[in-house]
């Protein structure tokens, strides 16, 4: 019997069974046609200086060196900067940080390249670097303007609030750690037309930046992926720069060029999560409600905008998190570093925010001696009153309380708490913490005019589909659900349809696979397009066998058509023999999503998403080690197109999110030089790091208030931020071994761990 | 001897005979395959061995039968490859069906982006042919080399747990559970595979050009290092590959050790255990835990399966890194090196061997044949730990080891030894002195940390500060002195946890 297709069903990822073979496809392992050159990159050894005298007189002799590209090789626009044109392809005169471009070398093979791009002498002249948030903040050194949002009277709420209390803590970065690394390559075509197979979730940002690198039309550069080894935001705006190079060198040369980054250059180059700075003055009462907050998130963007300001835009947006926060200034600083271009990360500048706020959720309760669930409990919006965010949208799909009301029952919270505090005086050296966070978190890109989408279908005579879309997989199984869209419309088997690479040729103008929102939109735009389809064979099997339109089934790859039965690649045969055309565009633009970027007055969000989670962790008071010892989700995805693709999301999210507030630590040294670019000094989770017992559960109750693809809901970023809980649950730890006040920085180290119960028991 | 120059090498690979002539005796195997030969199942993530997407399993003659492990493709030089059997995750299904472990995988929903699924794969197969019934804990060892980005690791443990479930053991080929296969027992296909090893092994010193020389025997070996005092020595390769894959170093000649037996081997008599320079650390840590029961942490914790089934302990001991994490229990426990040069032995006891940074004793055209590592002493207190950011697979910020004899109460005897504390591993001889005959109690450790202060100055980098070490350290010493007490509470975070306790 075959699959059936259907959507709310835990189908395989349609490249499963390729992965575990080896066979699927990556654009390293695309066979290179004869000629092919390999590029690699020399890049700056100075975070800040004025480059002097670029000697590459050693780089161009080098065994197999080609050629050797700087600036003055670029025929058109030196820029890979997506909204500002602040982002040279290779330095001009000054450079700004540790790693960035500064020539690009091409050899006969890539270890030649990489080689021969060590051999540069490079005379510069130092000048002095911005390097942390607070030096930034007293030269007011910004990559993009402040944000201030204000709503209530927050000074009058602080000045007249019951108790006060202040704090400042940082959070750290993240590399996005893909496992695939940097790739590009480019094949110079016909009449000075290219194609580039690109590594990225952003192919039409591409197919720009390349055209205008080169001095060409959109038109002449078709941009290419089929998968993606991992992106997670790392493959949103990065790729674009060595996309750029390779077809640079592609031009120059005349010749295929492959540019693929070593692991090192990757981390080095590459921009990360924005590390934050987080300062807060709260107002409350003695049962904690908040009476009013001001808090401020200043951000290490980097060298450059890339996508600062939209990125803290969603900080603000959810520095309210579930919470309504009735007086409240949120300002955001977008400070300008001499490091790499931080840039978009899963959550994309969300978590920071709720990182803050869940902080101060638990910093009040500490401070009053109350459950710190208790505090969540009181402040959190409310369904008809207290239902407004900062930022003037209503709340209309509140289910928070619920989520977090099921799972406190069913992890047992209140009983564990008590287990915990009577561990806790039992053992001096050895701390648990308990903790529950909830997630609530806004669903549509901020820039308007990327919630749009489109799809391509052609159904082929015998009855096959080829489905595109403008949507990228990079393993979140993107392909495998808009198949399930597209075979639930004409109720065939998903193997009767094929999802193609993403391609700028066939959806033109496609936005970035990114904010969540990758099978909202291209699931509704392939919806529309195999709805157009449908109803021309509907249209034709009515007039066919006699029968009105509303007699007309699909079902189980049949098509009934009153008393007629016949297979559903008949009535495509008949239907092409008809002369009915069988290939059709589908087009989707989110609904009710407005709002003004300049007051952050509206509605950014079509809808909400929620979840909640409650960790648990053991702390070494003697070493500052920690353990992850139980966790249990709640996690709302609407109707789920695809469950157990949404339960890998949450895991997986989840798992990342630990990894960015405990043991992934990205380290610079004093001059600017990343010292953590490897996955020997960059840790992020492995295997052991899941703990044994997990319970996650999706929200099955739950289905989507707005008329989103089969009431799903969005699943990419939001479980990320289930793993504050963790980071939480360590603070209730550390409070647990000494009377003091907790301050903790992320990720939470064991030397930042061991210093934060020092400082309790001062 | 017996030098045939020969600049040709054998291997197969999936099946297929592959007779190479080598270039360049520092390509890596990740490197050959992809680029050379196209096979693009193996993957590069970090072309240092910390990810494990390049993971392949080596099929090697071992006595009269053969033996399985996986490495790391991307730090194996070529050549090493020699006489050996390469399985990779495109190799294991046939042209009817997924290999059993790769059936669990896609059933479990275990890979998401997929590109460090092969290498998941060639890990899993490994743990399949090695254990019938692994627990959490043996999966996690497992897959401890295994980095993924995108699954939060569920799925892949559940597959790791339904795999068995559709093995098969008639099939005639890996996908029959074995334990240490039995010669008598060997279906076809294995004995086929032994024919193709027994077909292209090497009984001869394996030369390619003056670049690369693998010898046979332990005395040609002593003569080869002699006359090439300047030659890379290489074993496991699991840092000299990084020599290469990550500095770009030249490396004018390499002497390998992996393929003479009798360095080899791990002998145990009355006093000690004798662990020659080509014992893998899968072996030689195992032997050790089974001797010291305190070192499994820092055993478990030392590296991935695909680390220890290459690397050597002499190797570590002999590289002389600051931050090695065998060499504070090593020099706790006495351990005695063998040195020889040309004909010429001798013995040096490990705390003597390092003078520097990175400076060993090692005369000019020596090398380190063995270790001897003493037996256990009878009520003998021996604990290990090791700190670091991570469970798996990190470098430690700091290693301590502890050896205790107590007399009526009083230290008899006491070692305490570091890594990461200074640029060598080394003693804490002002703790141990201030400990030496004092009553052993928790007075006595706030005196032995007192001293202990005074036995380092640690440095700041990115894996702890100079504080963190120095205070740690002492926090050691009272961690030792809790599991010396009898009915000791849990002392480490992670025995509260069922994944690893």
């Amino acid at each position: 019997m075959k699959d059936r297709s259907t959507v709310h069903r835990s189908l395989p990822h349609d490249s499963a069974h390729l992965h575990v073979q080896g066979r699927a496809q990556y654009t390293d392992d695309i066979p290179l046609p004869g000629g092919t050159l390999h590029a690699a990159v020399g890049w700056s050894q100075e975070a800040h200086a004025r480059l002097k005298h670029l000697d590459l007189s050693q780089v161009r002799t080098a065994p197999g060196v080609v050629a050797v590209l700087t600036v003055d090789d670029i025929p058109g626009r030196n820029n890979h900067g997506p909204i500002l044109a602040d982002d040279p392809l290779m330095a001009e005169d000054t450079v700004e940080y540790v790693g960035q471009v500064l020539f690009t070398v091409v050899a006969e093979t890539a270890g030649q390249a990489r080689r021969a791009a060590r051999l540069a002498k490079v005379d510069y002249e130092s000048l002095e670097p911005v390097l942390q948030i607070n030096d930034a903040l007293d030269r007011s050194s910004e990559v993009v303007p402040p944000q201030t949002l204000v709503r209530g009277d927050p000074d009058e709420a602080l000045a007249a609030g019951d108790q006060v209390l202040s704090g400042r803590f940082s959070i750290g970065g993240q590399d996005h750690f893909y496992l695939e690394g940097q790739v590009a390559l480019a094949l110079p075509g016909d009449d000075g037309d290219f194609v580039i197979h690109a590594s990225t979730q952003h192919p039409s940002e591409v197919q720009h930046l390349v055209a205008e690198a080169l001095g060409l039309q959109s038109k002449d550069v078709m941009v290419h992926c089929r998968r993606m080894g991992g992106a997670f935001g790392g493959k949103e705006t990065q790729p674009a720069l060595f996309a750029c190079l390779a077809a640079l060198a592609a031009y120059k040369t005349g010749r295929p060029v492959k540019l693929r980054l070593n692991r090192d250059d990757d981390m080095t180059v590459t921009g990360k999560r924005h590390p934050y700075q987080v300062d807060y003055r709260v107002a409350f009462n003695e049962s904690g409600m908040i009476q009013g907050i001001d808090i401020r998130y200043s951000s290490d963007c980097g060298r450059s905008a890339d996508l600062s300001g939209p990125v803290n835009a969603r900080t603000i947006f959810h520095a309210d998190n579930c919470y309504f926060l009735e007086h409240i200034r949120v300002e955001s600083r977008r400070l300008k570093t001499h490091k790499a271009s931080n840039t978009a990360f899963r959550g994309f500048g969300g978590p920071q925010g709720m990182v803050g706020i869940e902080h101060v959720m638990g910093d009040i309760a500490r401070h009053l001696g109350l459950d710190p669930l208790e505090v969540r409990l009181r402040n959190l919006y409310g369904q008809d009153d207290r239902n407004v965010t900062p930022y003037g949208m209503t709340v209309e799909d509140n289910i928070a309380p619920e989520v977090i009301r099921r799972l406190s029952e069913s992890s047992q919270y209140a009983v564990r708490r008590q287990a915990v505090a009577k561990f806790n005086q039992a053992n001096p050296e050895i701390k648990k913490g308990l903790a529950l966070t909830p997630v609530k978190f806004g669903i549509s890109f901020t820039a308007r005019h990327y919630n749009q989408a489109g799809a391509l279908i052609h159904i082929y005579r015998d009855g096959s589909i080829l489905l595109n879309h403008g949507g990228t997989e990079m393993g979140q199984g993107l392909f495998t659900k808009v198949a399930q869209v597209v075979a639930e419309v004409f109720q065939v088997g998903v193997d009767q349809i094929r999802c193609s690479a993403t391609d700028t040729s066939k959806v033109p103008n496609t936005s970035a696979t990114a904010a969540s929102a990758g099978s909202d939109l291209n699931g509704m735009a392939a919806y529309n397009a195999a709805r157009t389809l449908r109803d021309r064979l509907t249209c034709f099997a009515a007039d066919r066998y006699g029968v009105p339109e509303d007699q007309i089934r699909y079902q189980n790859g049949m098509v009934q058509a009153g008393e007629h039965q016949l297979g559903f690649e008949e009535l495509v045969d008949q239907a092409y023999l008809a002369r009915v055309s069988l290939s059709s565009t589908g087009f989707y633009k989110t609904p009710k999503i407005d709002y003004d970027p300049n007051t952050l007055q509206g509605r950014p969000f079509y809808y909400f998403c929620y979840g909640a989670a409650v960790s648990e962790v053991a702390i070494d008071c003697l070493t500052g080690e920690s353990r992850l010892l139980r966790v249990d989700i709640l996690h709302d995805v609407g109707k789920s197109l695809n469950p157990a693709l949404d339960l890998g999301q949450i895991e997986g999210g989840f798992i990342q999110g630990v990894g960015w507030l405990t043991c992934e630590e990205l380290c610079w040294d004093d001059s600017g030089r990343l010292t953590t670019h490897a996955p020997s000094t960059y840790k992020i989770p492995t295997v052991t790091d899941w703990p044994e017992q997990f319970y996650v559960e999706i929200a099955a109750w739950s289905e989507n208030s707005e008329a989103t693809i089969y009431r799903s809901k969005a699943v990419g970023e939001p479980p990320f931020m289930l793993a504050i809980s963790v980071f939480e649950a360590i603070k209730d730890a550390v409070s647990a071994a000494g009377p003091g006040r907790v301050q903790l920085d992320a990720p939470a180290t064991p030397e930042r761990i061991l210093q934060a119960v020092a400082s309790v028991r001062q | 001897m017996g030098q045939i120059m020969d600049d040709h090498i054998q291997f197969f690979l999936d099946g297929e005979l592959q007779r190479v002539q080598v270039q360049d005796p520092t390509t890596t195997v990740l490197e050959y395959l992809r680029e050379e030969l196209g096979h693009t199942a193996v993957k590069e993530g970090c072309a240092e061995g910390d990810c494990g997407a390049c993971t392949v399993v080596l099929a090697e003659l071992h006595g009269q039968a053969y033996r399985l492990r996986s490495i790391n493709a991307c730090i194996q030089f070529l050549p090493t490859l020699d006489g050996k059997y390469v399985l990779t995750a495109e190799g294991l299904a046939d042209a009817h069906s997924l290999h059993p472990v790769q059936q669990a995988m896609v059933d479990c929903h275990a890979s998401q982006c997929g590109f460090c699924t092969p290498g998941f794969v060639m890990s899993l197969f490994a743990l399949f042919k090695s254990d019938i019934s692994p627990g959490r804990q043996d999966i996690n060892h497992a897959l401890s080399g295994n980095l993924c980005r995108c699954t939060g690791y569920r799925p892949i443990i559940d597959a790791a747990r339904d795999m068995y479930r559709l093995a098969d053991p008639q099939h005639a080929d890996w996908r029959r559970v074995a334990g240490a296969p039995d010669p008598r027992q060997l279906l076809d296909s294995e004995q086929d595979l032994l024919r193709k090893l027994r077909h292209i092994r090497r009984s001869e010193t394996l030369q390619l050009g003056d670049r690369y020389f693998s010898p046979v025997d332990e005395d040609e070996l002593a003569a080869l290092v002699e006359a090439n005092p300047g030659a890379t020595l290489l074993a496991g390769g699991t840092d000299v590959g990084l020599w290469v894959t990550k500095d770009y170093r030249e490396l004018p000649r390499v002497i390998y050790l992996g393929n003479i037996p009798e360095l080899q081997q791990i002998t145990v008599d009355n006093e000690g255990m004798t662990i020659g320079a080509g014992a893998n650390l899968t072996e030689a840590l195992a032997m050790l835990v089974d001797e010291y029961p305190g070192f499994a942490e820092v055993s478990r914790r030392y590296a991935s399966p695909p680390i220890c089934n290459a690397g050597t302990l002499v190797g570590n001991v002999a590289n002389g890194s600051p931050i090695g994490d065998s060499m504070p229990a090593l020099m706790c426990l006495g351990t005695v090196l063998q040195l020889r040069q040309g004909s010429r032995q001798r013995e040096l006891p490990l705390d003597r061997f390092y003078l520097g940074y990175q400076q060993t004793a090692l005369e000019p055209g020596e090398y380190v044949s063995a270790l001897r590592v003493p037996r256990a002493m009878p009520n003998c207190h021996f604990q290990s730990y090791k700190i670091g950011k991570r469970y798996d697979q990190d470098i430690s910020g700091l290693c301590g080891a502890f050896r205790l004899q107590l007399s009526g109460g009083n230290v008899q005897t006491i070692d305490i030894c570091f890594g990461g504390m200074a640029a060598v591993p080394q003693r804490a001889e002002r703790a141990e002195n201030a400990l030496q005959g004092q009553p052993w109690s928790e007075t006595s450790i706030r005196h032995g940390m007192a001293a202990l202060e005074q036995d380092f100055e640690p440095i700041s980098d990115l894996r702890a500060t100079a504080d963190y070490r120095r205070i740690v350290a002492g926090n050691l010493l009272l961690k030792f002195f809790a599991d010396t007490q009898a009915g000791a509470k849990p002392n480490r975070v992670f025995d509260l946890d069922e994944a690893l306790g």
